[in-house]
Formats: structure tokens, C-alpha cells, sequence
């Protein structure tokens, strides 16, 4: 295997597992974005999507309409911690958001283990997503679940795109991410812009839910978490709270952990998750604004 | 002013039934009743220590348990004995292997070692607010989990840590419980603590008038990682054998929901909220288990009691969110006046 094969199949997977980041930390950036909430619970909201996908396989229906129903089911479920746990407390201090997330996560993913048990499942991929494409005499692999990971998540990108600039209630979202109050003033309908804004984040959740859980072959209760910590660390790198950031950190940090696997030494790759955290804590630290927002200031 | 006195003495008093309990308990009741209290005292050690950062200064971490984890590790590998060491932890530097220490030396190290990685953690996180630093924090907590996996030459990595002397007996945890209430005590209702709930009401304003924001914070964070880390090490000392994942995000929302059922702002809260969510944990563990009533069976529902603890959190959330003793303190009756009565005539002085 040559030198420039070895890369390109790295482009490959830093490619792949950037689009499940990126996808992921767009639904955090939204949400955060309008509520200036760090949601805990998005990645049960993944979970949720992937199970609901799993079960309706299991009941004999075809993968892509399972799949649509598990994206439903996972905007449905952000519409409903929305409104059970997360409107009540809408004005509350920073801390007591944080804390309310994290006990939807916990009680989720509770629930998840009551109904499913903690093992984890198989998930049944169809065989024309399983085959796998090999170039240049099987030096270059790579399979159809991640030629469709990275279609859709272009495609969903740009629907996203579409959607907060060409229609109200996207402009809506926007405005209230800016300045809320303002946006109420000016005649905005902020519990509308809210309710959307939690379906189309737990969409992307359950999408990205299917995708992570496709590409990994099982499900479990816990599935959602490390995506959630890894999707964090790419939001705030491209900028907490903005979409092109969330989109330009997922793939950012999917390229780091695949440089790290493939490129540095094998004392060093088991600490890959110790390097994508004190990375979070350098730009929370220095560049607290990410990327995209190099001047905005949060400390004390 | 200094500090109020009746404070420290109020809990001193419960302190000498609380040795009575911790002597007394092993003869009177039952092994499992002694295991729920020393776990209570245990946790209430945790999470006095979680308070000092978390409640009283304003500063939400979620990566405490990194020092309460490390601690335990630290201690565990300090305790077990020389055989032990070589059979478990071959590959230990030379530095650490000849020796093996006592139980309290070993505390006092974890503790020590708790706090000096809390300085250098400290010193950059420190200057962050809000959710940053909780998400900050939280990637430390995440750093030392990985940290603890793979530096298997020191902690076995993710097999089982196994050998630590199981040491920690009642009356050490009702002592260790003691000290940590009243060097607390002592901290918070004392200028500097005042300087602490400064920063943490109005961080711009306590700067205004020259209170150096990153001082209170990391002292209170400094402080909080030496008594993580001494119960970590009482912990490790308890169960005997653990692994990283002991001490990860399941302890963390455990000690947070305890915090803050408690009340964030007060000392005598912390431990209400530890005894309220053990009972009731206990309670519901025994249902989960499943039973029968009559004819009727009830399966097992394994997390359905972390569920109901859940909802319990957000209702608090929703509807008492400072907790069930917010900034309140339980004085015994000693001084007739709640520690926040005596708070503002200090301020009118």
C-alpha cells in the first residue's frame, strides 16, 4: 500500500466520522443558539431515534421509512422535553438549565435501560448499505453506510441552510439567537420560534442517532453520550451556538482523531479522548468564542 | 468580624452524637443499617466538598469527582501492601513500590495529591463562569477517567483496582465527616466566605470593590479537592476494589442530585440532601427489586428508581430551586437565629 493511498483512506474516514460530528453539534449549536442552553439530553434524544429505527426494523419494516420514523420519534421526544422540563425553567439561572438537561439524560437513559436492558443490540443493516467499495486493489475501503452518512448530512446541511434563510419562522430563529429580547419586541412569537427550533435540533439528533448507531452496528442506552461529549468539544470549536461553527468543528475534530489514529505513535492513540478535552479547554480558555467568533468574551 | 462561633459549636455538638452514633451504632443495630449510615456520612463528606465550589462560590463543576476518583487511586496504590504490589502492580516505579502506608497517611496524601492537581487545574479553569466551566470541568473529569484507563503501569488500567485494606470503619468516617464540617464551617462563615458568595451573587461587583474573583474561587475549589480527595480515599478504603469507571458521570449526578435537594447555599443542607436521597434511594432499591402484595407480583425494574429520582430532580428544579434548605443553616437551637439573620447584622455592623 503506497504512501497517498494510506492518506486518502484517512481522508475517507475523517471525512465519515467528521459528518456524524458535525451533524450531531448542529443540533447542540441550534439549541443553544436560541436558549443558551448546554443540552445534556441531546444525545438520549440520538438514542431514542436509533432504538425507535431498530425496533421497527425488527418488526419488518424496510430501513429507510424506519429510519424516518426514528428521526420523527426523536423530534417528537425534543418537543416534549421542551415542553415538560425545559420551558418551566426557561428564565432560571445558567446552572439550574444545565442541571435540569442533565436529569432529563439520566432519566432517559434510564428509561432506556428499564425497556431495553443495558446489553447492547444489533442493528440490522440492510446488505446494500453493508457492501463495501474497495479501489486501487482494496488499499482504498469504504462501505455504502458511509457513502450515505456523508450524503445525507450534506443534504440536511443545506435543507438547514435553506430553512433559516429563507423562511420566517428560520429568520425567526435566528433573530432570537441574536437577541431574544429583541425579537420578542419587534413582534416575534418566541415560544413558536423555541418549539421549532427543539424539533429540528432532535431531528438532526435522531438522524445523526441512526446514522452513529448504522456505522457502529449496535444500539445501547448509553450510545448517546459519547457523541454528545465529542459534539460539545466541536461546537465550541468552531464557536458555541453557530451552525457553520458546529458544521467546521465536527469536521475539524473528526480529522484530529483520525490524524491521531493513523499518524502518531501507539503510546499515544489510547489517550486520543485526554487530547480532544484539554483541546476543549484550550479554547474555552484562549478562544472562548471559537473560531468563527474570535471576539467574543466570556470569561469571569 | 470574625467568625460567627456558634456555628463551629453547634456542630461540634451534633458531632458528639454523631461519636455516639458511630460507636454506638455497630452494638445496636444491624449490619445493614450501619452500612447506610457510614455510606450517608460517607457521601455527606463528598458532597460538603462539592458545596464549597458548586454552592457556596458559584462556580458549577462537574468535574469533581476527577478528584475524588484520583484520590482514591492515589490512596489505593499507597495502602496496598508490598506483596500486593508486586503481584498487582508490576510494572509500579521503584519510587512507589518498597513501602505501604498506613490508612490516615494515605488519606492525607490523596488528599493532598487531590489538591494539588486542583491548583493546577484551577488556576487557567478558574477564570471561566457559567456553563463554561461546567463544561470545562467536565472535560478534566473526562481527561482523568482516560488518564486512569490507560495508565495501567499505575491503576491496572480498566480492570478492576483490587487489595486496598478495607479500613474504613465508622467512627473513621464520622471523624473524617467532623473535620471536614468544621474546617468548612469555619471557611464559610468567615470573611473569606463572605468574599466567596461575593463573587459567586454578583462576580462584577465583588470585582468592583477589589475581591480578586480567581482567589476566592480557587481556594474554595482547592479546599473542596482535598476533602474529594480524602473521601476517595475512605472510599477506596470502603469498597475495597473499584475501577475508573467507579468514579465517572453516575457518581457525578448522584452527588450533584444530592447537592442540590440539599440546598446549594448551606453546610447543614448538604447533609440533608445526602440523607433524603440515600433513604429514598434505599426505598425505592427495594421496590425495583420487585415484590409481591397478595396475588399481585410486581416485577423487578432495574432504573426505575434512578427514573423517579430523576423526576424528584426536575420538580425541585421547577419549583424549589434552591433546594430544601437554600442558603439556611440548621443551628440546633443553639443561637435562636438562622445563620443568614446573623450573616446580615454582620454586614450592618
Amino acid at each position: 500500500m503506497s504512501q497517498l493511498e494510506y492518506i486518502l483512506q484517512q481522508v475517507i474516514n475523517a471525512v465519515s466520522l467528521g459528518s456524524l460530528y458535525a451533524l450531531v453539534a448542529v443540533g447542540l449549536s441550534i439549541v443553544f443558539g436560541v436558549l443558551k442552553l448546554t443540552n445534556f439530553a441531546h444525545g438520549d434524544v440520538m438514542m431514542v431515534g436509533a432504538f425507535t429505527t431498530v425496533l421497527l426494523i425488527g418488526l419488518g419494516m424496510p430501513f429507510v421509512p424506519a429510519m424516518i420514523c426514528g428521526i420523527a420519534a426523536s423530534a417528537i421526544a425534543g418537543f416534549l422535553i421542551e415542553r415538560i422540563a425545559y420551558r418551566p425553567i426557561r428564565n432560571a439561572p445558567d446552572v439550574t438549565r444545565l442541571l435540569t438537561s442533565l436529569a432529563v439524560t439520566y432519566i432517559l437513559e434510564n428509561l432506556g435501560i428499564l425497556l431495553f436492558t443495558s446489553s447492547p443490540r444489533n442493528f440490522p443493516l440492510p446488505d446494500i448499505l453493508n457492501s463495501s467499495w474497495q479501489l486501487s486493489g482494496g488499499a482504498i475501503t469504504f462501505t455504502n453506510i458511509n457513502v450515505l452518512t456523508v450524503l445525507l448530512t450534506f443534504v440536511s446541511l443545506i435543507g438547514l441552510g435553506w430553512f433559516i434563510t429563507r423562511t420566517t419562522i428560520g429568520l425567526g430563529m435566528r433573530a432570537a439567537a441574536e437577541d431574544m429580547q429583541a425579537a420578542q419586541l419587534v413582534g416575534l412569537n418566541v415560544n413558536k420560534v423555541i418549539v421549532v427550533a427543539f424539533i429540528v435540533a432532535s431531528a438532526y439528533a435522531g438522524l445523526a442517532g441512526v446514522l452513529w448507531a448504522a456505522q457502529a452496528g449496535v444500539v445501547q442506552p448509553q450510545m448517546g453520550f459519547t457523541p454528545l461529549l465529542k459534539a460539545f468539544v466541536a461546537a465550541i470549536i468552531g464557536g458555541f451556538g453557530s451552525i457553520s461553527g458546529a458544521l467546521l468543528g465536527g469536521y475539524m475534530l473528526g480529522a484530529l482523531e483520525i490524524f491521531i489514529i493513523a499518524f502518531l505513535p501507539d503510546t499515544v492513540v489510547p489517550y486520543r479522548d485526554a487530547i480532544v478535552f484539554a483541546l476543549l479547554i484550550a479554547f474555552l480558555l484562549f478562544r472562548p468564542g471559537g473560531l468563527l467568533q474570535p471576539n467574543r468574551e466570556i470569561k469571569l | 468580624m470574625k467568625a460567627d462561633p456558634r456555628i463551629p459549636i453547634a456542630v461540634g455538638a451534633a458531632l458528639l452524637l454523631a461519636a455516639g452514633v458511630a460507636f454506638g451504632a455497630p452494638h445496636m443495630v444491624g449490619d445493614y443499617f450501619v452500612r447506610i449510615l457510614l455510606l450517608i456520612a460517607l457521601n455527606s463528606i463528598l458532597v460538603l466538598s462539592l458545596s464549597l465550589s458548586n454552592g457556596f462560590t458559584g462556580v458549577f463543576s462537574l468535574g469533581h469527582v476527577g478528584f475524588i476518583g484520583a484520590g482514591a487511586y492515589a490512596a489505593g496504590i499507597l495502602s496496598l501492601t508490598v506483596q500486593q504490589k508486586k503481584a498487582l502492580l508490576p510494572h509500579l516505579p521503584d519510587l512507589l513500590n518498597w513501602f505501604s502506608l498506613p490508612f490516615l497517611p494515605a488519606t492525607l496524601v490523596a488528599g493532598l495529591f487531590a489538591a494539588l492537581l486542583a491548583v493546577i487545574v484551577g488556576y487557567p479553569l478558574m477564570r471561566l463562569s457559567g456553563y463554561f466551566v461546567s463544561v470545562a470541568t467536565m472535560g478534566f473529569l473526562i481527561i482523568v477517567n482516560v488518564v486512569l484507563i490507560n495508565a495501567s503501569d499505575f491503576t491496572r488500567g480498566a480492570r478492576t483496582f483490587t487489595g486496598v485494606p478495607l479500613a474504613t470503619t465508622l467512627p473513621w468516617v464520622i471523624g473524617w465527616l467532623a473535620v471536614t464540617l468544621l474546617v468548612l464551617a469555619r471557611l464559610v462563615y468567615s470573611p473569606f466566605g463572605r468574599r466567596m458568595k461575593a463573587v459567586r451573587d454578583d462576580t462584577i461587583a465583588a470585582s468592583a470593590v477589589g475581591i480578586s474573583v480567581l482567589r476566592a474561587r480557587l481556594v474554595a475549589f482547592v479546599i473542596g479537592a482535598f476533602f474529594a480527595g480524602v473521601g476517595g480515599s475512605l472510599y477506596a478504603h470502603y469498597l475495597g476494589s473499584f475501577s475508573p469507571n467507579t468514579f465517572y458521570f453516575a457518581m457525578t449526578m448522584n452527588l450533584i442530585a444530592m447537592l442540590v435537594l440539599g440546598g446549594m447555599g448551606s453546610l447543614s443542607g448538604a447533609i440533608i440532601g445526602v440523607i433524603c436521597v440515600s433513604i429514598l434511594s434505599e426505598l425505592l432499591r427495594s421496590v425495583e427489586r420487585g415484590f409481591t402484595i397478595g396475588d399481585i407480583t410486581v416485577p423487578a425494574l432495574f432504573g426505575a428508581s434512578q427514573i423517579v429520582l430523576g423526576f424528584l430532580f426536575i420538580l425541585i428544579m421547577i419549583f424549589r430551586p434552591k433546594g430544601i434548605m437554600g442558603d439556611r443553616e440548621l443551628t440546633f437551637g443553639l443561637s435562636g437565629r438562622s445563620a443568614n439573620q446573623n450573616h446580615k447584622e454582620g454586614k450592618d455592623r
